[in-house]
C-alpha cells in the first residue's frame, strides 16, 4: 500500500473511514491514561511543586505544534511536486490543529512562567519562536480561506508553506541570537525540559505525547474527510449548473 | 529588462505611485514615537535603531501590494508573462524597482530621522549600512508575498499577515547591527547574517514568486 | 484531587485552557464534518432525483 492509493479520494474516504474509529479509540485511551496519570498520580517536584503537572500538556502541545508544521511541509511538498490532491487537503486540515497546539503551548507556558519566572511573558527565544510560529499558522489559514479557486489555493499555500518553513527556521535562530544579545549575563531558569526527568514523570509524559499524536491524527483525518466532501460538493454544484 | 525597470520607476514617481507615501510614513513613525514614549533623550537613544528599523519595515510594507496588483488589473502582467523575459527576471526587476523607490530612499533619509531620535554619533554609519544591506531583502520577500495575493481584491491586509512573519529574521539582524553599532559593540556576526539573508532571498525567492505568478495566471 | 498547594491557580488554569482549546477544536471539526456530510448528501439526493425522472422518460 503506497500513499498514491490515497490520491484517489474515494480510496482515501473508504480506508480513512474504516481506520477512524480505531484511531479515535486509541486517542481516547492514551490521552485519558496519560493525562489522568499525569494529573492525579505524579508527585510534586521538589523545586517546582505542583506546577510540574503542566508538563504533561505543555510539552506534548509544543511538540505537536512543530510536528504539525513539519507534516504540513511534507504534504505540501508532495502536492507541489506530484499533484496529490488529498495531500494538499491534509495540509490544510492540519493547520487549525497546529494553531490550537501552538496556542495551548503559549497559554500553558505563560501560566507556568508566572509562578516560576515571576512573569507571564518573557522574550525568551522559545516563547518568541512560538509566537512567530503562531503568526505563520494564522497567515497560512488566512491565505487558504481567501483564495476561491481550490487548485490555486492549494498551490499558493503550498508555496507559502515551503518558503515559510525556511523563514521559520531562520527566525528560530535569529531569535536565539537576538535574545542572547539582549541578556548576555542573565540566565533564565530553564524549567524541566532539559533536566533528566524522573521515571515518575517520564512514563506519563510519553503516554500523553502519544495521546496528543493520536488526537492530532483523528483531527486531521476528520478535517481531511470534511474538506474532500466540501470539494466534491463544489464539483457537483458546478456540474449541476452546466448540465 | 531596463525598459521594465524604467517603466516601473516612472509609474512610481507619477501621481498615486506611492513613492512619497512610504517616506512620509517613515517620517511620521519617527515623529510619533517620541510623542508616545516621552522626550527623554536617553530612552530615545536606546530605542532609536529599533524604531528606525521597524519604521523602515512598515514603510516598505505599505507599497507592496502595488508591485503586482496594478499590473494584474490592467493585464500588463499577462503580457510580461508571455514576453521573452523569464518571469523570475520580471520579479527581480520589480523588486529592484520597489527597493529603489522605498528601501534606498528610506536608507538615505534614515540619518535625518535618527537626529530626531537622538541616535548616538557612532551609530550613523552602521544604521546606514544595515539598512542598505537589509532593505533589499525586505523588497524581495515583500514581492514574493505580493505574488501570493495577486488575485485577491482586498489582499492588502492579508499580505501584511503573510509578509510580517517572513520579515522577522531580517528585522532581528538588521536592528541588531544598528543597535550594536550605536553601542559601539562588535557587529560582524549579525552583519554577515543579515547579508546572508539578503543574498539568499535575492537568489531563491524570485523562483518561488515566479511559480506563484504562474499559478495566478493559469 | 491532588493537593496543588500554592500553584492551584496556575495548574488548573493551564489544564482548563488546554481542555477548552482541544475541546473547541474537536467540536468545531465535528460540526464542520457533519455540515459537509449533510450538504453533500443533500446535493447527491437532488442530482439523483433529477436524473431519475429523465431516465424514466427515456424508458
Amino acid at each position: 500500500m503506497s500513499i498514491w492509493e490515497f490520491a484517489n479520494p474515494r480510496n482515501f474516504m473508504r480506508i480513512s473511514g474504516r481506520m477512524l474509529p480505531w484511531f479515535a479509540a486509541l486517542a481516547v485511551l492514551t490521552l485519558a491514561t496519560g493525562l489522568i496519570w499525569g494529573f492525579f498520580f505524579t508527585p510534586d517536584d521538589y523545586k517546582q511543586g505542583a506546577t510540574v503537572k503542566i508538563l504533561f500538556i505543555h510539552v506534548p502541545a509544543a511538540m505537536m505544534a512543530i510536528n504539525a508544521w513539519i507534516m504540513m511541509l511534507v504534504t505540501s511538498l508532495i502536492w507541489v511536486i506530484r499533484r496529490h490532491h488529498v495531500s494538499a487537503l491534509a495540509a490544510r486540515a492540519a493547520a487549525p490543529a497546529g494553531l490550537t497546539f501552538t496556542l495551548i503551548a503559549l497559554v500553558t507556558g505563560a501560566l507556568w512562567g508566572q509562578p516560576m519566572w515571576n512573569t507571564w511573558w518573557e522574550w525568551d527565544p522559545r516563547l518568541t519562536s512560538f509566537l512567530i510560529l503562531c503568526l505563520f499558522y494564522l497567515g497560512y489559514i488566512a491565505l487558504w480561506s481567501a483564495i476561491e479557486d481550490p487548485e490555486a489555493a492549494a498551490d499558493l499555500t503550498g508555496i507559502l508553506c515551503i518558503v515559510g518553513s525556511v523563514f521559520a527556521v531562520l527566525s528560530r535562530y535569529a531569535v536565539k541570537f537576538w535574545n542572547q544579545g539582549l541578556h548576555q549575563d542573565s540566565t533564565i531558569l530553564k524549567v524541566g525540559e532539559e533536566d533528566p526527568l524522573d521515571v515518575a514523570y517520564y512514563v506519563p509524559l510519553v503516554i500523553s505525547i502519544v495521546g496528543f499524536v493520536f488526537f492530532f491524527i483523528v483531527i486531521v483525518l476528520l478535517r481531511t474527510r470534511m474538506l474532500i466532501r466540501a470539494r466534491r460538493l463544489i464539483a457537483l454544484e458546478a456540474r449541476e449548473r452546466v448540465g | 529588462m531596463i525598459a521594465l525597470l524604467l517603466r516601473d520607476l516612472t509609474l512610481a514617481f507619477r501621481a498615486g505611485g506611492g513613492f512619497g507615501l512610504g517616506l512620509a510614513f517613515f517620517l511620521l513613525v519617527a515623529v510619533l514615537v517620541p510623542l508616545g514614549v516621552g522626550p527623554e533623550s536617553g530612552i530615545l537613544a536606546i530605542i532609536a535603531p529599533g524604531i528606525l528599523w521597524v519604521g523602515a519595515l512598515l514603510a516598505s510594507l505599505l507599497s507592496l501590494d502595488r508591485i503586482f496588483a496594478l499590473d494584474h488589473e490592467d493585464g500588463s502582467l499577462d503580457l510580461l508573462a508571455t514576453a521573452p523575459l523569464p518571469l523570475e527576471g520580471v520579479v527581480a526587476i520589480k523588486a529592484l524597482a520597489h527597493w529603489l523607490v522605498t528601501g534606498l530612499a528610506l536608507t538615505l533619509v534614515a540619518p535625518l530621522l535618527a537626529v530626531l531620535l537622538n541616535l548616538p554619533a557612532a551609530g550613523y554609519p552602521w544604521l546606514l549600512l544595515s539598512l542598505a544591506v537589509g532593505t533589499p531583502a525586505l523588497s524581495v520577500i515583500g514581492a514574493f508575498g505580493a505574488t501570493l495575493t495577486i488575485g485577491l481584491r482586498r489582499g492588502g491586509l492579508l499580505l501584511s499577515l503573510l509578509v510580517l512573519p517572513l520579515y522577522v529574521p531580517t528585522l532581528v539582524f538588521g536592528a541588531e547591527v544598528a543597535r550594536r553599532g550605536a553601542a559601539g559593540m562588535a557587529l560582524a556576526t549579525p552583519l554577515a547574517l543579515l547579508a546572508a539573508i539578503t543574498a539568499g532571498s535575492l537568489a531563491l525567492l524570485p523562483f518561488a514568486a515566479a511559480a506563484a505568478i504562474r499559478v495566478n495566471l493559469r | 484531587m491532588p493537593d496543588l498547594g500554592n500553584y492551584a491557580f496556575a495548574v488548573l488554569a493551564a489544564w482548563g485552557a488546554t481542555l477548552v482549546l482541544m475541546g473547541f477544536l474537536l467540536a468545531l471539526t465535528l460540526v464542520q464534518a457533519r455540515r459537509a456530510r449533510y450538504a453533500l448528501a443533500l446535493a447527491e439526493e437532488r442530482i439523483a432525483a433529477r436524473v431519475q425522472p429523465k431516465a424514466a422518460e427515456g424508458a
